[in-house]
């Protein structure tokens, strides 16, 4: 059983370990040990919780241009999770700012309105928490709570439009099957304010890289909310509300925020506070999937140091290399666009010529004219962390 | 024995919805320490008890109590004030950080 064949990997820097071991180690080494496990469905992936389920992709499954469904992360806050029976599956669709509210089933979803697709990266708020300095609680992620997927499905808007929305509708509220163990506990709700719910780029989305939903992604229709970090991207959707007042719910008004005025990114007007406001878009950030730090190269041999850049949906202007101590930059190529809200490729030569120490540092830039930052931005949750990587690469 | 009993029963209850995801979850085993039983049965109803030495090394006790108080006042967690410091000693002395 998959269990037995669990590993236990410590991420000693500098130790040479062997090229599978190798490979799953982010580029800037998780401070905590990496444990692998397997959901059913799913493959070996690094298990930062049993239960509630919480799965991160190794790096050697980020180097692929569509993260594929075995390998795609894992996140859930509550330890409730049923398997759903598509035929009896039922979204409602209601609240307070809904003229007509309906009740929709899987074929309606399928055949009763414009099926669209797209390309996005859906990024945990807390990937990379782990590699946050000083060090925070909450699940230790390392790169890999994100990934690259195709989405199709059907806009939010048509299915609210049905529904008819009220002039004064100011969120609209998400409620997926997941559920608490304890009724004490707060229900996964969110919410999104309403001109983000009627932005053409909001799905209901059925299928993942051309298959139905796996279960553990949110089978068998769950959100998808390009630029936006995954906490909106609402697993498993069994009831839309429509509403003409901010939602107070825990993981709204308690959880998923960072303080006033630290960060870019998109306003979420109706839930800010004095001291702080929900995190909503993606920053700028890249990844380096072809080499880890301690990684050797031969004198002279072509070596190509390659990643993903992506942001909150501007799309990707640049990606640039040092291998100078940053120092200069120089431009890498860049891969397909696949659209705004999906990560690019990258990839740069390096010169290889002198045995020594090379260290390489990459920064990406977005359409939006912003960059990734050299200093991290500390938060109390640990979001965020987009600051230059490098790796540490030696040539002998 | 009583909070032990309550967390079994509640897992029980729960059935098969979430199985799959629980499977081995019990190879986890806490440091020894007094109320460590305590500790097992209060956390485990929600979550599996790798959390525990997760955060360990970011916790210390004053983080730890910020996270008893959360778990019982954001979350739910039939914990009393007698059984929170019986917890925050356990975590203290087994699972944290700094002194």
């Amino acid at each position: 059983m998959p269990s037995r064949r669990d590993l236990l990997l410590a991420t000693a820097g500098g130790v040479l370990l062997g090229s599978t071991a190798r490979s799953l180690l982010a580029a800037d080494a998780a401070p905590v040990a990496e444990e692998l496990g397997q959901l059913p469905g799913k493959k070996l992936l690094i298990r930062r919780s049993w239960r509630p389920p919480n799965y991160e992709t190794p790096l050697a499954d980020l180097v692929p241009a569509y993260t594929s469904n075995d390998a795609f992360f894992v996140r859930y806050h509550l330890s409730v999770i049923p398997e759903i029976d598509t035929d009896t599956w039922r979204l409602k669709i209601g609240g307070a700012g809904a003229q007509k509210p309906l009740m929709l089933t899987l074929r309606d979803l399928r055949h009763d309105f414009k099926r669209v697709t797209l390309v996005a990266v859906n990024q945990c708020s807390g990937n990379r928490r782990g590699l946050f300095k000083p060090r925070v609680p909450g699940v230790q992620w390392g790169n890999g709570a994100m990934g690259n997927a195709e989405w199709t499905g059907v806009r939010l808007r048509d299915v609210l439009n049905r529904a008819g929305v009220a002039g004064d509708a100011v969120e609209v509220v998400f409620n997926g099957a997941d559920a608490p163990v304890l009724p004490s506990t707060p229900d996964f709700l969110k919410s999104l304010p309403i001109e983000r719910a009627l932005d053409e780029n909001t799905l209901i989305a059925f299928e993942m890289n051309g298959h139905a939903l796996p279960h553990w992604n949110g089978a068998p229709a769950r959100l998808v909310v390009p630029g936006w970090t995954g906490t909106y991207w609402v697993k498993h959707l069994t009831e839309i509300r429509v509403e003409t007042a901010p939602f107070d719910g825990f993981w709204m008004a308690g959880a998923y925020r960072v303080p006033i005025g630290l960060f870019p990114g998109a306003a979420f007007k109706t839930q800010e506070t004095a001291q702080n406001t929900p995190i909503t878009e993606i920053l700028v950030n890249s990844l380096i999937t072809s080499h880890v730090s301690g990684a050797r190269l031969k004198t002279g041999s072509k070596v190509e140091v390659a990643g993903k850049a992506w942001d909150g949906g501007a799309g990707i202007a640049a990606v640039e290399v040092s291998t100078d101590g940053r120092q200069n930059w120089r431009p890498s190529t860049l891969g397909r666009d696949l659209g705004r809200f999906a990560w690019r490729e990258f990839r740069y030569r390096l010169d290889t010529q002198k045995p020594g120490a090379l260290v390489v540092a990459v920064r990406a830039r977005s359409l939006g004219g912003a960059t990734q930052p050299e200093k991290l931005t500390f938060n109390p949750a640990g979001y965020h962390d987009n600051i230059v990587q490098t790796v540490a690469l030696e040539i002998a | 024995m009583r909070g032990a009993l309550a967390g079994a029963v509640l897992l029980a209850a729960l059935g098969g919805a979430w199985a799959p995801a629980m499977a081995d979850e019990d190879a986890i085993q806490l440091r020894d320490g007094s109320w460590r039983d305590l500790v097992a049965a209060r956390c485990a109803i929600c979550h599996s008890l790798d959390y525990l030495p997760s955060n360990a090394p970011v916790l210390d006790r004053a983080g730890w109590q910020k996270v008893i108080q959360k778990m019982r006042e954001r979350f739910g967690a039939p914990i009393t004030d007698e059984e929170s410091q019986e917890i925050l000693d356990y975590l203290t002395a087994s699972y944290a950080s700094k002194p």
